[in-house]
């Protein structure tokens, strides 16, 4: 098992979000997840990567093995975890490929692996870009400044492939996007897929899991999954609608 | 969210690696200030009898005067009584060789190349340490070709006639309170001259130490290039961790004439003070440069990290016609740090062009402001003007002002303005961070892209020297 999640419960700001999560996810494997508002998604996300503010008050993460939760999020990345972030973070005056190129280093490094020069680089880069058909003037920008919605998020697939992650989380990658960057976005996570990768991939709706199957798909409601299943799970919320989620656990307690 | 709180505010610690004091015997007037401080200061020196008088008329002036308060700037009192306006090392050498080992070892530990190191740099480096130059390296070579670089105190013996023609020509005695202070009582500082025609083949640098205490350090600093002469020179100054503030009042002439330019960098480094603000340098600066000659070109660049308190404005008079000024400029204050500075350009001659960049840092609870005067005169015909002023903010209680002052009094004028604001966030910290790079190297990293369009117009060597101070000073920013 790549992760394995037992019974995880997070405060944020002394509210409980997180209410005895459990999840495992093996190597190769597409986990969606989905659910409503508020359910905790995009905490669990963060609780991955390691954002400051989240206590957790019970319960364990183990990734390969080791305890996740005790790491440092560069830590966490160096050890192959990446956040696909909802909202993409500007920093102005730091050129992207800079950027890429301090992120990829600082990963190797912490790996014991050498650094890899400019010229190496951006032979990679160039691989990545013809894959993913980005335009290569996003590199010459400042890290997310000034770019559209749909670039920021094909940036964020972008990155990801580049730094080569065991474990990619994709927050809600399909918000705000139109049907044609969301298909460029999927064939990027399907270009990536790896029996020695995985991917949780949280999202509002089913739409996106016409182009990324999961193998697994998970509904969160109220800070625990409630139902997992395959692939059908989500074309029956589709029809249904949360609510109908809401009602069988409420009929599963009774 | 409790992000918020911890993130960035908390760990406000800071390295400053110049702090220590060198155990040396010094010879110091002291503290007070009179007529009889004035004129012992000129005896100590072996001034002509001119000279002397200069200084008593200033501070004659200065006693009208009184100190500025304009400035966005919260000064406590400066007791003037309290201050000794001169040391020296004891057993002052005749040349670099005789130089106390002591000495030279503090160089050494500030990274400044004073002995055979200086020969590998190929930078030629003038000492001042308290009141006093301690040595001029690569004299001679400089010599074949004809220029004089040398301590102000040598200049004013050896080469009278050039420093009554120059000093005190750009900033008059009067100017200002503190360049009337450090008119009566300066100390020392570096004399430069190149001649008609000559390109200077090396760097020029002086590197300004405070060691002993509760003295100021008044340096008077002095550059003309005549016409088709071109010269590049850095300072850089550092002083121990004192809790008293220290007063440091100096005055910087350039001249340039017909065709000339000047390269002025600064990389101030004083001590800044503890987290809570007690002690640090008092910076308070005039330095200015006279555009004298046609299509001549003066260009500032500093980097100002240290200090408690920076009040300066290094400015061009754009006098000469087609002459061009620039200013380039890094302002970092952390903790209590307070700076208020920035430039004036006053175009009088035909096509004089300007441009300023000024990049301001703001962190822990400093406050950075900047300040500026473009002013295109009635008879400057196509005189333009491109201001680019960016703050950057790290955490909450920093703060960044912006006094950009434009007169202009041709209709023909092209003046341009730009300013930004932004701040480092805990989001963008976390976010270079879940890509595997640590959160000091984020924020040097962001830093370092915010300041890229200044460090480039420094001297290779020292902005990569820029860059890690900035780092060192960043320390415990973000925590």
């Amino acid at each position: 098992m790549m992760l394995k999640i037992d019974n995880l419960h997070v405060r944020v700001a002394g509210k409980e979000i997180l209410k005895g999560l459990t999840l495992g996810v093996k190597a190769g494997e597409v986990h969606a997840i989905m659910g409503p508002n508020g359910a905790g998604k995009s905490t669990l996300g963060n609780v991955l990567a390691g954002r400051a503010g989240y206590e957790i008050t019970q319960g364990s993460v183990e990734y390969n093995g080791a305890n996740l939760l005790a790491l440092e999020p560069e830590q966490r990345a160096a050890e192959g975890v990446f956040l696909a972030f909802q909202y993409p973070v500007e920093i102005a005056g730091v050129n992207n490929t800079y950027f890429l190129k301090a992120a990829l280093n600082a990963q190797r490094k912490y790996r014991g692996e050498a650094e890899l020069d400019s010229m190496q680089f951006l032979k990679s880069v160039r691989e990545k870009l013809r894959v993913l058909h980005i335009s290569d003037e996003l590199l010459h920008r400042a890290v997310n400044a000034g770019f559209s919605g749909g670039e920021k998020k094909r940036n964020e697939i972008f990155q990801m492939a580049l730094l080569e992650p065991k474990l990619a989380i994709l927050d809600e990658t399909d918000s705000g996007l139109d049907i044609d960057a969301m298909k460029l976005v999927a064939d990027g996570v399907n270009a990536m897929r790896d029996p020695q990768r995985a991917f949780i991939v949280i999202t509002h709706y089913q739409r996106l899991l016409d182009y990324i199957v999961p193998d697994f798909v998970h509904v969160m409601v109220d800070g625990r999954i409630v139902e997992s299943g395959d692939k059908s799970l989500a074309l029956k919320l589709e029809e249904h609608g949360y609510a109908w989620i809401a009602e069988r656990k409420l009929a599963g307690v009774a | 969210m409790a992000t918020e709180r911890s993130q960035i505010e908390t760990a406000l610690s800071r390295r400053y690696d110049a702090g220590f004091v060198t155990d040396i015997e010094s010879d110091s007037l002291p503290p007070g200030l009179s007529e009889d401080v004035v004129r012992a200061i000129s005896a100590r020196k072996n001034e002509p009898d001119w000279m002397t008088q200069w200084r008593l008329s200033a501070y004659r002036h200065w006693l009208t005067m009184l100190p500025p308060h304009w400035a966005k700037l919260d000064i406590d009192p400066i007791d003037f009584q309290a201050i000794s306006y001169f040391s020296q090392p004891k057993n002052r050498p005749k040349s670099l060789d005789e130089v106390d080992p002591k000495l030279l070892e503090t160089y050494d530990k500030l990274g400044v190349p004073l002995h055979e190191r200086a020969r590998l740099a190929g930078v030629a480096v003038d000492a001042v340490f308290d009141s006093v130059s301690v040595g001029t390296t690569f004299r001679k070579e400089l010599a074949d070709v004809g220029i004089l670089f040398c301590s102000m105190s040598e200049a004013v013996r050896e080469y009278p006639d050039l420093v009554r023609k120059y000093l005190g020509s750009v900033v008059p005695t009067g100017d200002n309170y503190f360049a009337a202070l450090n008119s009566a009582v300066f100390s020392d500082g570096s004399f430069v001259f190149v001649p008609k025609g000559v390109r200077c083949p090396m760097e020029l640098s002086t590197y300004f130490r405070i060691n002993a205490r509760d003295t100021g350090q008044f340096e008077r600093t002095l550059l003309i290039a005549e016409e088709g002469a071109s010269v590049s020179y850095l300072e850089g100054c550092t002083a121990p961790m004192r809790d008293e503030n220290q007063l440091h009042a100096a005055v910087v002439e350039l001249v340039a004439l017909d065709d000339a330019s000047i390269k002025y960098s600064t990389v101030q480094n004083w001590y800044p003070g503890d987290e809570n603000g007690v002690g640090g340098i008092y910076n308070f600066v005039t330095k200015r440069g006279d555009c004298r000659g046609a299509r001549s070109k003066i260009s500032w660049t500093q980097v100002e990290t240290g200090s408690a308190i920076t009040w300066k404005y290094p400015s061009c008079i754009l006098r000469g016609d087609d002459s061009t000024g620039e200013f380039n400029s890094v302002a970092l204050t952390h903790h209590r740090q307070q700076a208020d500075t920035g430039t004036k350009m006053i175009h009088l001659g035909k096509n004089t062009k300007s441009k300023i960049i000024s990049k301001g840092i703001s962190a822990g609870r400093g406050q950075n402001t900047y300040r500026g005067l473009v002013k295109i005169e009635k008879g400057a015909d196509g005189a333009r003007n491109y201001t680019q002023c960016d703050s950057l903010l790290i955490g909450k209680k920093c703060g960044a002002h912006t006094f950009p002052y434009i007169e202009v009094k041709h209709p023909g004028a092209i003046v341009e303005h730009e300013a930004t604001t932004s701040k480092i966030s805990d989001d963008q910290l976390f976010y270079c961070r879940s890509r595997g790079i640590a959160e000091e190297d984020a924020v040097s990293m962001i830093v370092d892209g915010f300041c890229k369009q200044v460090f480039k117009e420094l001297p290779m060597e020292f902005a990569v020297e820029a860059k890690k101070l900035l780092e060192v000073s960043l320390e415990g920013a973000v925590g």
